[in-house]
């Protein structure tokens, strides 16, 4: 009878310890809320206590996400290359016009058009079962100011030009890490985007190269648009690629820039001011690199 | 045809020649195949379709060249004529090098909907050599055969062979070639590969036609 007493009284306490536990283990855990094989890839849309994500990969687990939202503010941005693209801004304050190539969860969509509600986005998405996962299950919507195509990047940029349209700014999110559609990394790419910009229009992407994909990249950038520069931060894969038809304004012009936008950018978390300091205007490449063109495109086997 | 006993002596040599440039043709079938996305990409995209409308026409051009090849070889088969598929198929090949951005252009502007497009044309690119190369398969068969009870042993050597040629056509470009070269350069030196191999072909086959009577 002693011993089941004393045990009786232990026994609240070892609850009592396992419970922290218990309740950690609750929180972190990751469920998937959906799942589908699309034409292109797995499509899966992950999310525990904290935040919502959407996956090109087979398992919860390992790889990248694409695009993520925290649950109890969407407006805030999960991933560095989301902020280094708004970064973007100081350049280019104020596009009208915007082309997005690559869907996701619509993150960029959202940024840009809560910004500028004024402005005329069109996206460009591949993947129809992209645009569907991202309407059911990150809130992206079609309005009469976001428009919506399903259709090859390329394609839609070809007969954009030829129907003389112009973008103030034309945002390439195309890539995931495992693999880059090589024609739309070529130079001939590059002219056809060239084309859509008007004198004061930006071209931003965002990229995942390494190793001599890095130089190649950067070395068909800077043919086509000559000077160009890269917004790169510590602790992440992503660059950032900047080409625009104008000059990077001097520093005083880009402090300015960001004191004046810094309250439109705070409730995204991002602080202009800090991010200054990511933007690389020296090559940082190998400027004797092979250009990439349609012809000679060995994109993913340079990025190995 | 020519009676068995002299002609033995030569024919296991035409016979290593005949599965060597089967070979060759196998793998610039697969090479040219692989690279036609890659050429077709600029123009309509890398979608699924794109795929698609290449394997189609790949796979309908070898049917028509099977079926013609065979017919071909019905009368007095002989190396001359095989070693000018392997030239036709060379000169078939210059006009996707040198015409083909105009093509695709044009078909481009045309038609609208990217999966006729891009199967209009990989009809326009690719049936004609596709075709005259698939004429070589059923055509060497014909050339190696002797006897008829072995008939479906040298057919699965042949196959062998040639779809082994296949492989590593496919391997070779998606994992070096196109890392080293253009595409128009890959194109033109299988261009000249092919050319090669019928003139080799049309050499040995007078060659042995003018021994013959001796």
């Amino acid at each position: 009878m002693p011993k089941i007493n004393s045990l009786l009284r232990i026994l609240p306490l070892c609850i009592a310890a396992l419970l922290p536990a218990a309740a950690q283990a609750q929180s972190g855990t990751l469920n998937t809320i959906h799942q589908e094989k699309s034409l292109y890839r797995n499509i899966l849309v992950t999310e525990d206590d904290v935040r919502r994500c959407m996956r090109f990969t087979i398992t919860e687990i390992g790889g990248q996400n694409q695009s993520c939202y925290f649950l109890d503010n969407p407006d805030k941005l999960v991933f560095p290359y989301a902020k280094m693209v708004l970064t973007s801004l100081l350049v280019q304050d104020n596009p009208q016009r915007i082309l997005i190539i690559g869907l996701g969860g619509g993150t960029l969509v959202h940024t840009y058009s809560t910004l500028f509600p004024q402005a005329e986005i069109i996206v460009s998405e591949i993947d129809e079962a992209v645009v569907s996962v991202a309407e059911e299950y990150f809130a992206y919507k079609s309005t009469d100011k976001i428009k919506t195509v399903t259709e090859d990047g390329r394609l839609y940029i070809k007969r954009a030009g030829l129907r003389n349209e112009k973008f103030d700014l034309v945002i390439l999110d195309a890539f995931n890490g495992d693999y880059i559609p090589e024609h739309l990394m070529s130079a001939e790419f590059f002219e056809e985007v060239k084309k859509l910009l008007p004198a004061n229009g930006m071209v931003v992407s965002n990229t995942f190269s390494s190793s001599r994909l890095y130089s190649a990249e950067s070395q068909t950038y800077a043919q086509v648009f000559g000077k160009i520069f890269n917004i790169r931060m510590a602790n992440t894969g992503n660059r950032i690629i900047v080409a625009s038809q104008q000059p990077l304004p001097d520093k005083a012009t880009l402090e300015q820039r960001a004191a004046a936008m810094g309250d439109r950018l705070a409730k995204f978390d991002v602080k202009p001011a800090e991010m200054i300091q990511y933007i690389k205007t020296e090559p940082d490449w190998d400027t004797k690199e092979r250009v990439l063109t349609d012809q000679y495109s060995p994109v993913n086997q340079l990025n190995n | 045809m020519s009676s068995a006993l002299p002609t033995s002596i030569t024919s296991s040599r035409q016979n290593i020649l005949v599965l060597c440039l089967a070979f060759i043709s196998g793998f610039i079938i697969m090479a040219i195949e692989l690279l036609g996305g890659r050429i077709l990409a600029p123009y309509f995209g890398s979608s699924i379709y794109v795929w698609g409308s290449i394997i189609t026409v790949f796979m309908l051009s070898l049917s028509i060249g099977y079926l013609t090849g065979g017919r071909l070889s019905l009368h007095n088969p002989r190396l001359t004529l095989y070693g000018s598929f392997f030239a036709t198929a060379a000169a078939l090949l210059f006009p996707l090098v040198f015409w083909g951005d105009a093509i695709m252009e044009a078909m481009f502007l045309r038609i609208e909907d990217p999966r006729y497009g891009s199967l209009v044309v990989s009809m326009l690119l690719f049936f004609l050599p596709t075709a005259v190369m698939g004429m070589i398969a059923p055509y060497s068969v014909r050339l190696l055969v002797m006897d008829h009870q072995r008939s479906g042993q040298i057919a699965g050597k042949l196959y062998f062979i040639s779809t082994l040629g296949s492989a590593l056509g496919t391997l070779a470009t998606s994992f070096y070639l196109v890392l080293w070269f253009e595409v128009n350069q890959i194109l033109l030196t299988m261009s000249v590969v092919l050319a090669l191999a019928g003139a080799l072909a049309i050499t040995v086959g007078r060659n042995s036609k003018a021994a013959a009577p001796v």
